[in-house]
């Protein structure tokens, strides 16, 4: 029991993990908490297996293929919701538009895709008795795919110049203007990156968590989680909350029943955030007056 | 001061002022009689289809004012349909206990959803919008799961039938009146409190928060109020819906439900009654008239919901608001009327007002430094300094936005209690700000009448039912608002949308505001910058007269010839702190205060 509790926990932790990076990338880029990250992971799965079950492509093709597409999303959703609300003066007009998108993507895929879960591929033949088979891979792959990201993230952010200019936007954007940054195209690009990160997530955890397009609000939520506990814009502290999730979530899980598994997260987030606003790790907030 | 204060109007003849309260009715006279009258055309299917829309509206009446009025995106409300629908269905199906009689467990209904309302509320205090949105999301679909799983109580996936209503609202055309009525009650009620204080409040806390702290706005106490309206009437609802259903699955309350209530009120536009109604109504209809689109429906909602964001973020009720597109008068002058200030301050003698030893450090910088000062009623105390000296600090340490580190604020006998800024209004403490806080969306009367709120007396309930005390505070707090603006020479502007006014008339609309208060105290916050000449000359000659009529008053400024005009005491900040205090003429001739502020 507490060796599934753990390949379980962390491999889901990780998927959620991922989906806080994604809220995060976005957030860092435009102020801005998109709706559209559940949604990137849903079709992570669901359009992986159209790829591989319907249209035969092999694996490797079809990770490519996702990962473009959300990509293009992630453009779509910075260029459509996202930068003509920027401006207005009423913030939280990107809460609606956002949700609005994610919404009539989600649509399209139930219709399109049905409304049954479906089962995803076996992405990578290995024989279950050599040492790689003994751990299943729809435990390891979003482990390995979280890992990936964030050393991928951390390289980018402290090695690259580009990486250096989305941390220039992230702290202080008319600082950045002013330096000359691409402000637009920047925020363009991390929307870009965004997307794709939601996509591995979805493509690498359907295994696990089906092809289905309900997984848009399960991941909306879920993986808002790790956010709001590590504190907005930090990767770290997603990837700490987003594991802690998962193992907390298969932990009672296992000892309560799933359905108060789901009332003990809520519960448990609502308190952590209540008595603290900021996230565990996060910084209070600027002046009012 | 009610009676001292009346009401003027600039045009209207008895008759016109009838029309005009009748052009304002007969849309909801109208509504009303094609809801009486629907049973005539005896089409059960447009009956089903009507009493959706009556019971949804239930619903979407009270998220209004959480959604529309106080800004506050719940965007899961469908959460309280559900908690409503399964405790009315499981109560009077006996599956707790004996069978309850339907109309009581309808109450019960409303009764739970009244508690989660709070509860889904409650993190409203300390969260950000996103965040906000989040929980009373995660609550919807935990409030599925649960329904889903707790077999014993809601039949699990296979559900369990809704209540059916005894005489006189058996189901059919009984039912149908019974929504219909629950409906027109919950509008009256949510449209009595929208247009309260209790709505201007609301209001005042979504778009102007600060602004609404100074004029003594409790925002918990307000917010839990109406969680608990909109948890109720969502929970009334939900049990009108079971019924209606006849037989209730989970799979009866999805997220795109929760989305066609928000669409609907979004549709119709904020802080308006009429406009989500129509929303709702057309809404609930449309999808009838597209049957091949069932399927699509959701998508259409969500297509809406972005275009109404893009396109008209102010609903319907913006497009019809036509009386705000009328030309505005293009050469106005702001003429004061300094000879009403006496009805205007109505109150016992004001008392001095000392800050004494106060020192607040922001990290490593030290705003303030252990500074005294006496504010005296009757007299300006000029506060003057370069940019970053402590001046707007002082300012938000009387008036309870920060708390001092050490020292106190005393008025007269009273220590303030620090970091309190919703109770300084009770000490007749009254403020304007450096960009003014005003509530662009609402008229320069609504705007006014915020700063009055601790002054009405009627509590929530007798709002909401409009008992008569309700409407004394309303009637009480018009005319005041009328004398202040007439004090300050904008009463012409009264019904004019306040974001069409220019910057100099939105600094005299706050100083209205601040007088609605009849305060003991008033701060300025840098009251004359973006005037003209004229127009200072005429701020000062007010300032002066406010001051006159016993108000202790604190200016923040940097006119240097405005401050040496009015002031009767000019006290001079350098890096937090006191550099020179005295005279205007003291003050104008102090060496350090030459060179480091004013210049030669």
């Amino acid at each position: 029991m507490f060796a599934s509790i753990v390949s379980y926990g962390l491999a889901v932790g990780a998927v959620y993990a991922l989906i806080g990076i994604t809220y995060n990338v976005m957030f860092s880029a435009s102020r801005v908490f998109s709706f559209t990250a559940g949604m990137l992971g849903m079709l992570g799965g669901v359009l992986g297996a159209l790829f591989i079950n319907k249209m035969g492509m092999n694996a490797v093709l079809a990770l490519v293929a996702v990962l473009a597409c959300g990509a293009v999303l992630g453009l779509v959703t910075e260029i459509l919701t996202v930068r003509p609300v920027l401006k207005s003066i009423e913030q939280h007009l990107y809460v609606l538009s956002t949700l609005a998108f994610a919404l009539m993507v989600q649509q399209v895929a139930a219709v399109e895709w049905g409304t049954e879960a479906q089962p995803f591929p076996v992405l990578i033949p290995i024989d279950p008795a050599s040492l790689w088979g003994q751990i299943d891979q729809k435990f390891w792959l979003p482990v390995l795919a979280c890992a990936v990201t964030i050393g991928g993230l951390e390289f980018l952010y402290r090695r690259t110049l580009i990486g250096r200019a989305f941390l220039a936007i992230a702290e202080d954007s008319y600082a950045a203007r002013a330096l000359g940054l691409p402000e637009t195209r920047l925020r363009m690009a991390s929307f870009a990156l965004a997307g794709m990160i939601g996509a591995l997530a979805g493509f690498t955890g359907a295994q696990m968590l089906l092809a289905y397009f309900g997984n848009q609000s399960i991941l909306n939520f879920y993986g808002f989680v790790p956010v709001a506990l590590g504190g907005m814009g930090s990767n770290r502290g997603a990837l700490i909350g987003g594991l802690a999730l998962g193992l907390f979530q298969q932990a009672a899980n296992f000892l309560v029943g799933g359905i108060f598994a789901a009332v003990a997260v809520f519960v448990v987030f609502i308190i952590v955030l209540l008595l603290r606003p900021e996230g565990l790790a996060g910084a209070a907030t600027a002046r009012r007056v | 001061m009610t009676e001292a204060a009346a009401p003027i109007r600039t045009r209207g003849a008895a008759g016109t002022r009838w029309l005009g309260k009748l052009e304002g009715k007969i849309s909801w006279i109208l509504l009303g009689l094609a809801g009486l009258l629907l049973p005539l055309l005896d089409d059960s299917y447009i009956g089903t289809i009507a009493t959706r829309a009556y019971i949804y509206w239930v619903l979407s009446a009270g998220l209004n004012l959480v959604v529309g009025y106080a800004g506050q995106i719940a965007i899961g409300w469908v959460s309280m349909l559900t908690l409503g629908a399964y405790t009315t269905a499981a109560l009077a199906a006996g599956r707790v206990g004996p069978e309850w009689n339907s109309y009581l467990a309808l109450l019960a209904g409303g009764a739970v959803g009244a508690v989660f309302g709070v509860v889904v509320g409650l993190p409203a205090l300390r969260l950000r919008t996103f965040y906000f949105a989040m929980t009373t999301l995660g609550f919807a679909t935990i409030v599925t799961q649960v329904a889903l799983a707790w077999k014993d109580i809601t039949g699990g996936g296979v559900g369990t039938p809704g209540p059916v209503f005894p005489w006189p609202f058996d189901p059919g055309w009984g039912f149908y009146y019974f929504c219909f009525i629950l409906a027109a009650l919950a509008t009256w009620m949510t449209a009595n409190i929208g247009s309260s204080r209790y709505g201007r409040a609301l209001v005042a806390i979504r778009d102007a928060e600060v602004a609404a702290e100074a004029s003594g706005i409790a925002k918990p106490k307000l917010l839990m109020l109406i969680f608990l309206l909109a948890g109720a009437l969502g929970g009334v609802a939900g049990g009108l819906f079971s019924s209606l259903q006849s037989y209730i699955t989970p799979d009866a309350f999805t997220f795109e439900m929760s989305v066609l209530f928000f669409i609907g009120i979004l549709i119709g536009g904020r802080g308006s009654i009429l406009g989500p109604l129509l929303g709702t109504i057309i809404l609930t209809v449309l999808p009838e008239f597209a049957a091949p689109l069932v399927q699509w429906s959701t998508f259409l909602y969500a297509a809406l919901l972005l275009v109404i964001v893009l396109v008209i973020p102010g609903g319907i009720a913006d497009l019809l608001d036509y009386k705000n597109r009328r030309p505005l008068e293009q050469h106005r002058e702001i003429v004061p009327r300094p000879e009403l200030l006496p009805r205007v301050l109505d109150r016992p003698a004001a008392e001095l007002l000392t800050l004494k030893n106060i020192a607040l450090s922001f990290g490593g910088v030290r705003a303030i430094d252990g500074l005294d000062l006496e504010i005296r009623p009757g007299e300006v105390h000029g506060l003057i300094g370069p940019n970053g000296s402590g001046k707007t600090t002082t300012l938000n340490v009387i008036s309870g936005y920060y708390a001092p580190q050490s020292g106190e604020v005393r008025l007269g006998g009273a220590v303030l209690p620090p970091s309190a800024a919703h109770l300084r209004a009770n000490h007749r403490i009254a403020r304007t700000f450096q960009t003014p806080r005003l509530i662009g969306g609402a008229s320069v009367l609504d705007n006014v009448m915020i700063g009055g709120t601790i002054d009405g007396q009627g509590s929530f309930v007798e709002s909401l039912v409009t008992l008569p005390r309700h409407r004394r505070d309303e009637a009480g707090l018009r005319a005041a608002a009328m004398l202040a603006l007439q004090t300050v020479g904008l009463e012409s502007l009264a019904a004019v949308r306040t974001d069409r006014l220019q910057h100099s008339e939105l600094r005299f609309v706050e100083i209205a505001r601040a007088l609605m208060l009849r305060p003991a105290c008033l701060l300025l916050d840098e009251p004359a910058a973006g005037l003209s000449t004229e127009e200072i000359r005429r701020l000062g000659a007010l300032i002066k007269a406010i001051s006159r009529a016993g108000t202790a008053v604190l200016l923040v400024e940097h006119h240097a010839d405005l401050i040496f005009d009015i002031c009767d005491h000019v006290t001079v900040l350098n890096l937090g702190k006191v550099l020179a205090a005295g005279t205007p003429a003291e003050i104008r001739s102090h060496r350090e205060v030459v060179s480091a502020y004013l210049g030669a």
